[in-house]
């Protein structure tokens, strides 16, 4: 992260100076989503739902963003043959 | 101030008769405005209705937007502000209410919007007539806000206030305030310019000021373009918010400069202006005692102090045109010498005083020698400031003068008990 800004510095009308890609914001997350390759049927309804883009196809199985995805569990949630499993971020306790 | 022969002299500019609201809408097309976004309500309705004639009959380029609230209304603005139009709309009292969250958002993305506020009670109990608590409720929403007299001022401060917000050292929304029914109702001879002199004042089409983002190598229209993309309004937390509203605090210090210019170069172009755009005084140079006061109400104080006068009373008035930013120094300046200074307030703030009472109290706490303060509360939901009233009211002032009591801080002026 480089040094934050003073106001001087700073671009009119309070617009973002860095594009919105520049910004991870997966570290938001607690639950993990990890997918299970023998289990995945390629239905691409977790494509489908995925509120944040964060399920890419690869062009061979699918992938998740760790960078953007939020761990909400709606892929998790929708999979209709149970593929995917959140998982926690961090060790308990 | 030197007298100079305006660039357009009265015989050479248009007389109608209009009310104030009209004389807006008439200002409104001439200032090549691309979108009028705006909702109804009294008293401002006659602006739209006006204006939405000019549109059907295709006497302006002007997109107009009928929106289902006010809140839509601002946001249509905000938007079509951030695509680089011209932006216009009007309102009153409870609209301007509901508008509320989205002013906040026109000031802060530094958007040019003007809007007419046609000064009006907020409810309840429901009523549509003057009273100025509308808009010192949205005093700290980061908005110009400059206060009319009469009709004639409407006109001409609306197109100001296209000049002033889009001026590159303040971008900034203005709201032009006019008091419902005594000016928005009330029919005035007014002069107005030709097009095409109104069109050379604002320099034609809104200019788009330009922006430098880390992800482009050179600077880039502040605009929503999908070629040059911009972020406009994302989450910005503790680590930059403080500095982005610095960025507000900082226009706002231009815009005394600014407003000053405007009114002087409108003075050449058509031989109007108001005191120095900031403030307009009557007879203080002298006097004892002063009376600040907001809108159309100036000029029944003006006739009072005129009398007054005539009776030998050294008593003199302040019209505050421009009350965000508020004039601190420059009313200090003028009131430091007075002995008691009156503070007139269309509105007030319930458990505190009326809102530019506090202004001027603050003004003038550095002083070494203060000046007598105390508020007079008027004409709220548009209860009639006469001249006996405010007679009653320099009365009072004169007394206290006199003998230095004073028995109440704050005054119910033409209130029944």
């Amino acid at each position: 992260m480089s040094q934050l800004r003073g106001w001087k510095e700073l671009p009119l009308g309070a617009v973002a100076f860095r594009l919105s890609t520049d910004y991870k914001t997966g570290d938001w997350r607690a639950l993990k989503p990890v997918v299970d390759h023998n289990k995945c049927v390629k239905c691409m309804l977790c494509w489908i739902f995925c509120p944040d883009m964060a399920v890419i196809w690869d062009g061979e199985k699918i992938v998740i963003n760790y960078d953007y995805c939020k761990g909400c569990g709606i892929c998790a949630h929708e999979c209709p043959v149970k593929a995917i499993q959140m998982v926690p971020e961090f060790e308990e306790g | 101030m030197a007298v100079v022969t305006p660039k357009v002299p009265p015989e050479k500019q248009t007389l109608l008769n209009v009310n104030g609201d009209e004389a807006v809408a008439w200002a409104v097309k001439q200032s090549l405005v691309d979108v009028v976004a705006a909702y109804p309500i009294t008293p401002q309705t006659i602006i739209v209705e006006k204006f939405s004639e000019f549109v059907a009959n295709g006497e302006v380029h002007t997109e107009f937007i009928a929106v289902e609230s006010e809140h839509s209304a601002m946001s249509a603005c905000v938007g079509a502000a951030a695509a680089g139009a011209r932006a216009f709309t009007a309102t009153a009292a409870n609209g301007l209410a509901l508008m509320w969250e989205i002013l906040y958002i026109a000031a802060s993305l530094r958007l040019p919007i003007v809007l007419a506020v046609v000064n009006r009670a907020l409810s309840a109990p429901i009523n549509i007539h003057c009273d100025h608590n509308d808009a010192y409720g949205m005093r700290d929403s980061g908005w110009v806000q400059l206060f009319v007299e009469n009709v004639q001022e409407a006109y001409d401060t609306t197109i100001q206030a296209f000049k002033i917000a889009e001026d590159e050292r303040v971008l900034l929304p203005v709201a032009v305030n006019l008091d419902g029914f005594f000016l928005s109702h009330t029919l005035e001879n007014i002069r107005i310019l030709p097009d095409k002199v109104v069109h050379e004042f604002l320099g034609g089409y809104r200019k788009i000021p330009k922006v430098k983002v880390d992800y482009f190598d050179e600077e880039v229209p502040l605009t929503l373009n999908p070629a040059k993309p911009l972020t406009f309004g994302p989450l910005d937390l503790y680590d930059y918010y403080f500095e982005h509203k610095m960025h507000q605090v900082e226009a706002m210090k231009n815009v005394p400069e600014v407003v000053r210019e405007v009114n002087e170069k409108w003075y050449e172009i058509s031989g109007r202006r108001y005191g120095d755009g900031i403030l307009d005084t009557y007879g203080v140079e002298d006097a004892d005692i002063i009376v600040t006061v907001l809108g159309s109400t100036a000029g029944t104080v003006r006739y009072v102090v005129k009398k007054l006068r005539r009776e030998g009373k050294k008593v003199g008035m302040i019209r505050i045109r421009m009350f965000r930013p508020f004039p601190h120094k420059e009313i200090a300046e003028i009131l430091k010498n007075a002995k008691v200074v009156g503070v007139m307030d269309r509105g007030i703030s319930f458990g505190s005083y009326g809102q530019s009472f506090l202004d001027i109290n603050a003004s003038l706490y550095d002083l070494k020698e203060r000046p007598i303060l105390v508020n007079y509360i008027y004409g709220l939901g548009g209860r009639d400031a006469s001249p006996e009233l405010i007679e009653k009211m320099f009365k009072e002032l004169l007394e206290i003068a006199e003998t230095g009591v004073v028995k109440e801080k704050i005054r119910f002026l033409g209130v029944r008990e």
